[in-house]
């Protein structure tokens, strides 16, 4: 019987309209404490995006990717160059936006197929070098030729626009107030669902288990008549153009962008994401992603007041327990779940339960 | 009986090692081929030659009436020669279901925007694929573990398993390098009524054994090795008696014809095992 035919029990459906619902209302909730945490949220879903991207290289196929920020900064660059007054271009989102992920593509490529015979650290060092360069670029192709516009960045980004619908402003629909990060949380909310579900179809099929065999055994795939140089480069090429659009959101959504954005740190913390959350599991990745954007700005939020009170002073900064706390979370997590909160055995043994 | 497999002086050289010094040999369509010899005879590195995992340095293949020279391991799974491996590899942490269907890889065809549109063509194949993996779970009599982890079977289910993973790829040819290797004398039995049951349905079994019993009670022919070198070929019964063959086998040392009896050491320990190698 086909998995993706499989019958949900009614209690699972309840649950998942539940979340739904839970989803629905959230930014308003949310915004209740203030716009800032609706932003963050944003900023969270956008990290999810971009870790199910690197999810299809690193989870999937098994091949470690430390450039993967890249794909973003080209997918936020070209978004910026075709929508902003830079060269004086302002494209419609739709059009954009197959564009960026088609440049992202472009780039997995260019970054797959030299890497095909490394594995390993190897490949890691390849693809951080790839990171590295890609951002230099931006940094330098401002001359003789004004590209990129150097380390200035492009500034006054077009806002995703639908028709008359501008997604930076606020408006009032049905009695209600949307502000522009809630309007953009809908949006990301709608590509967030749609990537996840791309995503289970893609593990659940032909190519996905050919990744899945890759990232296993790479002799006994070929031996199974599995073409692996193409089915690297298809990995590569996926999670290229998922991370390439979470960057045109991003730069949509920021209205500036700059090299800045796209640094190494950016790469090692979308794989931090995976890690945590359980490599090669879809929901690991997205809880992932969401732990990692959201703790560390509670505690920015709370270490300084709570220091206050105790001390009347801040004593520690608030960076440096963030980044405290991030480094012993990532210990702890290798010594107790070295395979992530999430681990992709769970996946499969929910399955024990399907149709004969 | 046409002949499916005709080897022509094949070689292949480790740095210092000859592992197989001008082999020949050819296996008729529907036989079951024997193939011994020692610990380190070479049996493994052909069985890697013949699949693409290393190119030979000299001598060449020809199968099903096309020669196999300069094809990537993939391309010889797709014209029809599916292996196991003598050191187990299974896609550990994949369930023995989706271990089976990824052999299903070379036979189907859907992409990625198949897969992502799921349009009907795809999830007609995705059926197909899932029916073909279960049925010959069933085959192998795996039927019961579809949904376990490849890495949590028992030994001897793991050798089924990766038999049941070759046959989906349709073989002509099915190399089994050491099927019996860790089994105990029920699962023995019950392999060779497998591979007595596969080539009744007319697939060709090309297959390395050190249990003497086992291979010379199925085999049509048997070849041995020695050093890289093709020793005697012929019948079990002619075979056996073959002054050579005692010899490579009493004369190096061990003790007796035990020693290819003996129980295989644990992968690694065996003598001549190349970690990393295609084993
Ligand atoms: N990848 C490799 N690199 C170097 N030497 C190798 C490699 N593969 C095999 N050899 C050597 O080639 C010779 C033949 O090895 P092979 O594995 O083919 O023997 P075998 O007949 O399969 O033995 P066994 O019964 O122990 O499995 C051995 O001396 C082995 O050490
Ligand atoms: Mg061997």
């Amino acid at each position: 019987m086909n998995r993706a035919a499989r019958p949900r029990s009614p209690l699972a459906a309840l649950g998942v309209i539940l979340v739904a619902a839970a989803l629905l209302v959230l930014p308003f909730a949310l915004a209740q404490a203030g716009t800032a945490w609706v932003r963050i949220t944003n900023l969270a879903i956008l990290f999810a995006l971009l870790a199910l991207g690197l999810n299809i290289v690193v989870g999937f196929a098994g091949l470690l990717d430390l450039g993967y920020i890249a794909f973003y900064g080209v997918g936020a660059y070209v978004w910026a160059m075709l929508a902003s007054p830079h060269f004086n271009l302002h494209l419609p989102f739709w059009a954009i936006l197959p564009i960026g992920a088609l440049a992202a593509c472009v780039f997995g490529v260019l970054l797959g197929a030299p890497t095909l015979k490394l594995r390993g650290d190897y490949l890691a060092i390849v693809t951080l070098g790839f990171g590295e360069i890609v951002r230099i670029f931006l940094n330098n192709l401002s001359r003789p030729v004004n590209i990129t516009n150097g380390p200035q960045g492009i500034a006054r980004i077009d806002p995703v626009r639908i028709g008359e619908f501008d997604f930076s402003t606020t408006s009032k629909i049905a009695g209600l107030t949307f502000s522009g990060p809630i309007k953009y949380y809908y949006l990301l909310l709608v590509f967030l669902v749609v990537v996840i579900v791309l995503n289970m179809r893609l593990q659940d099929s032909r190519i996905g288990r050919a990744w899945e065999a890759i990232r296993e055994d790479e002799i006994a795939a070929r031996a199974m008549g599995i073409d692996t140089t193409s089915v690297k480069l298809l990995a590569f090429a996926m999670g290229a153009s998922f991370g390439g659009i979470a960057g045109g959101m991003f730069a949509s959504m920021q209205s500036f962008i700059s090299p800045e954005s796209f640094v190494l740190v950016e790469s090692v913390m979308v794989l931090a994401m995976v890690v945590l959350g359980g490599m090669g599991n879809i929901w690991g990745v997205v809880l992932g992603a969401v732990l990692l954007t959201f703790v560390p700005e509670i505690l920015r939020y709370t270490v300084e007041p709570l220091q206050k009170a105790a001390f009347g002073r801040t004593i520690v900064e608030p960076e440096v327990i963030r980044m405290l706390l991030f480094g012993l979370a990532l210990v702890l997590m290798m010594l107790f779940r070295p395979s992530g909160i999430l681990p992709s055995s769970a996946r499969r043994r929910e399955r024990e339960g399907r149709q004969p | 009986m046409s002949v499916l497999l005709s080897a022509t002086r094949i070689s292949k050289r480790f740095g210092g090692v000859q592992a197989l010094s001008d082999v020949e040999f050819s296996i008729r369509r529907g036989e079951i081929y024997g193939l011994i010899g020692p610990n380190g005879a070479g049996k493994t590195t052909l069985f890697n030659v013949l699949t693409s995992v290393y190119a030979a340095d000299d001598g060449r293949f020809e199968f099903d009436g096309a020669p196999l020279s300069g094809l990537k391991p993939h391309q010889v799974a797709a014209r029809g020669i599916a292996r196991t491996f003598q050191n187990i590899r299974l896609f550990a942490n994949l369930t023995a279901i989706e271990n089976v269907m990824i052999g299903r890889h070379v036979r189907t065809r859907a992409g990625v925007f198949g897969a992502m549109l799921r349009t009907r063509a795809t999830r007609a194949e995705e059926a197909a694929i899932e029916a073909r993996a279960a049925a010959l779970l069933d085959y192998v009599g795996l039927a019961a573990r579809a949904d376990d982890l490849a890495r949590q079977l028992p030994y001897g289910e793991q050798r089924r398993l990766e038999i049941a993973r070759a046959l989906a790829t349709e073989p002509l040819l099915l190399a089994l390098d050491e099927p019996a290797a860790g089994m105990n004398a029920t699962e023995t039995s019950d392999l060779r009524r497998l591979i007595e049951r596969i080539r009744g349905d007319g697939i060709t079994v090309l297959l390395i054994e050190h249990d003497m019993k086992l291979v010379m009670g199925l085999s049509d022919r048997v070849l041995v090795l020695d050093y890289g070198r093709r020793i005697a070929e012929g019948p079990p019964a002619q075979v056996r008696t073959d002054p050579k063959v005692i010899e490579a086998y009493l004369g190096t040392g061990a003790t007796s014809a035990t020693r290819a009896h003996a129980e295989p050491a644990p992968a690694g320990a065996r003598p001549g095992a190349v970690p990393g190698a295609a084993n």
